[in-house]
């Protein structure tokens, strides 16, 4: 089964992917289980149209970049390890442009 | 499953917080965040009941949030201030055009003055202009100094006691990195005082120099604050660059580091033998200047005179130059009595070309220091 998600760009991250700021995808299906570090590539490969390295540094979100996962800090669901769940809401806001 | 608020201990925690590590829900977050620059308002005396502060507004997300903050605090604590909405129009099509309405929106969402300056009027050159002249390189050094008077001078336009800007945590522990890595001692003992500009112009206060950026952009998310986030078309400033990254790397790694560098920075202490810049009034504007004559002026002199290079890096290298062609201009007018057309000027050019380089293969320290 897909797993159907809502992928949201803000601050400046959404310029990355062609300044479309929501995206709803479909993860296609997979033995494993989704994870955030496996939605990470998934998305460079398939939603930002330029300079992936603005987007990913390693294997996570280069810092600077803020993820909320279903309106709340990453840092509180797990980061990379987080499993994602049907219709789970991934904003990522850049916080690297202009003040 | 996420955590309990770790003030409250009812809500969800919707923010892990970089200084301290608590897990705050939303409601927590925001009082914590808004009592916190209370305190350092407090803490650093900023204001005095009646004055007017100017808040420097770019449509960005500090300066909105900061603006926000302010009419926040004035109201909750009493500040009693009149605050003003004070922006800068560096005339760059396509980029401050569309952070200006993002400005004009917050001055109907804050109920709050707006007036906005333009480099046109003040110095007669937009930044298009000025990028038309001198291209891509060094254009941010002329915005930045521009832009720093201007604020001044439309903030005293508007009887104002105070600016007040939106630095954040990050900005400064960049500013010291970056003034570290250019040994400027001068600038790294003044960029973590709260408040500069005491000495002369009027008082600059950065409420937010302790507030982390991670904090007030998730402020502005959870509060749906309208801000504008295009970055500026004429700025690579590749320098401020890479000390922001390097901050970002830090902050991953060990996220008080932003605290440390900025306590780093306030216990700097300068030996008293050590010469440092004394500050003066430029004798053309009067302003604040480290010279005779002040950077805004001498980069204006360049721009008008069709030597926009006048302004940037050592000065006394191009004034030089200039100086030599002016002197050869003049040799010229006495062999030919006053005629001093285009192709006369060319090859007093390559006269003083030559000149030049004669005298700094000669000079042995009697040109008052030009070499």
């Amino acid at each position: 089964m897909p797993l159907p998600l809502i992928i949201e760009f803000s601050g400046g991250a959404e310029l990355l992917c062609g300044n479309v700021k929501k995206h709803n995808v479909e993860l296609p299906e997979q033995k494993d289980k989704w994870q955030v570090r496996t939605l990470l590539p998934w998305i460079r490969d398939n939603l930002v149209q330029e300079r992936p390295e603005l987007f990913m540094q390693g294997d996570t979100v280069r810092p600077g970049i803020l993820v909320l996962i279903n309106e709340a800090d990453w840092e509180l669901m797990g980061e990379l390890d987080y499993e994602l769940e049907e219709n789970d809401r991934i904003v990522f806001i850049s916080t690297l442009h202009g003040g | 499953m996420p955590r309990k608020c770790g003030s409250c201990g009812v809500k969800n925690a919707i923010l892990k917080r970089p200084k301290t590590g608590d897990a705050l829900c939303k409601e927590c977050f925001y009082w914590a965040f808004e009592e916190e620059i209370h305190h350092t308002v407090l803490q650093a005396k900023l204001f005095s009941p009646g004055e007017t502060v100017a808040i420097g507004a770019s449509g960005g997300k500090d300066s909105t949030v900061l603006a926000h903050t302010m009419k926040v605090l004035n109201e909750r604590h009493n500040y009693g201030l009149k605050l003003i909405l004070l922006s800068v129009d560096e005339g760059i099509t396509g980029y401050r055009d569309d952070s200006l309405e993002t400005v004009k929106r917050n001055q109907q969402q804050y109920d709050l003055p707006l007036t906005i300056v333009s480099y046109e009027e003040l110095y007669g050159w937009t930044m298009d202009a000025i990028v038309k002249q001198i291209g891509l390189k060094n254009n941010c050094t002329f915005c930045g100094v521009f832009r720093r008077q201007a604020l001044d001078r439309g903030a005293m336009m508007l009887g104002a006691d105070k600016i007040v800007t939106g630095h954040n945590a990050d900005d400064i522990a960049e500013t010291v990195i970056m003034n570290v890595l250019r040994g400027d001692i001068a600038r790294l003992r003044r960029c973590t005082a709260i408040t500069t500009g005491t000495d002369g112009y009027l008082p600059r206060c950065k409420p937010f120099k302790y507030t982390y950026e991670k904090e007030i952009v998730m402020y502005a998310y959870f509060k749906k604050l309208d801000y504008f986030s295009t970055e500026c078309i004429y700025s690579p400033n590749a320098y401020r660059g890479f000390a922001r990254a390097y901050i970002k790397d830090l902050e991953k790694i060990r996220p008080s580091a932003i605290i440390d560098i900025i306590h780093s920075g306030e216990s700097m202490q300068v030996k008293k033998e050590v010469r440092m810049p004394t500050q003066t009034t430029c004798t053309r504007c009067h302003y604040i200047s480290s010279n005779e004559v002040c950077k805004a002026c001498v980069m204006l002199e360049g721009l008008n005179k069709g030597r926009p290079r006048l302004g940037i890096g050592k000065i006394h290298k191009e004034r030089r130059k200039w100086d030599e062609e002016l002197a050869a201009q003049g040799k010229l007018q006495t062999v030919d009595g006053g005629g001093t057309d285009s192709g006369n000027v060319q090859v007093a050019d390559g006269e003083t070309e030559s000149s030049a380089g004669n005298e700094q293969r000669t000079c042995s320290g009697v040109c008052s220091g030009v070499c």
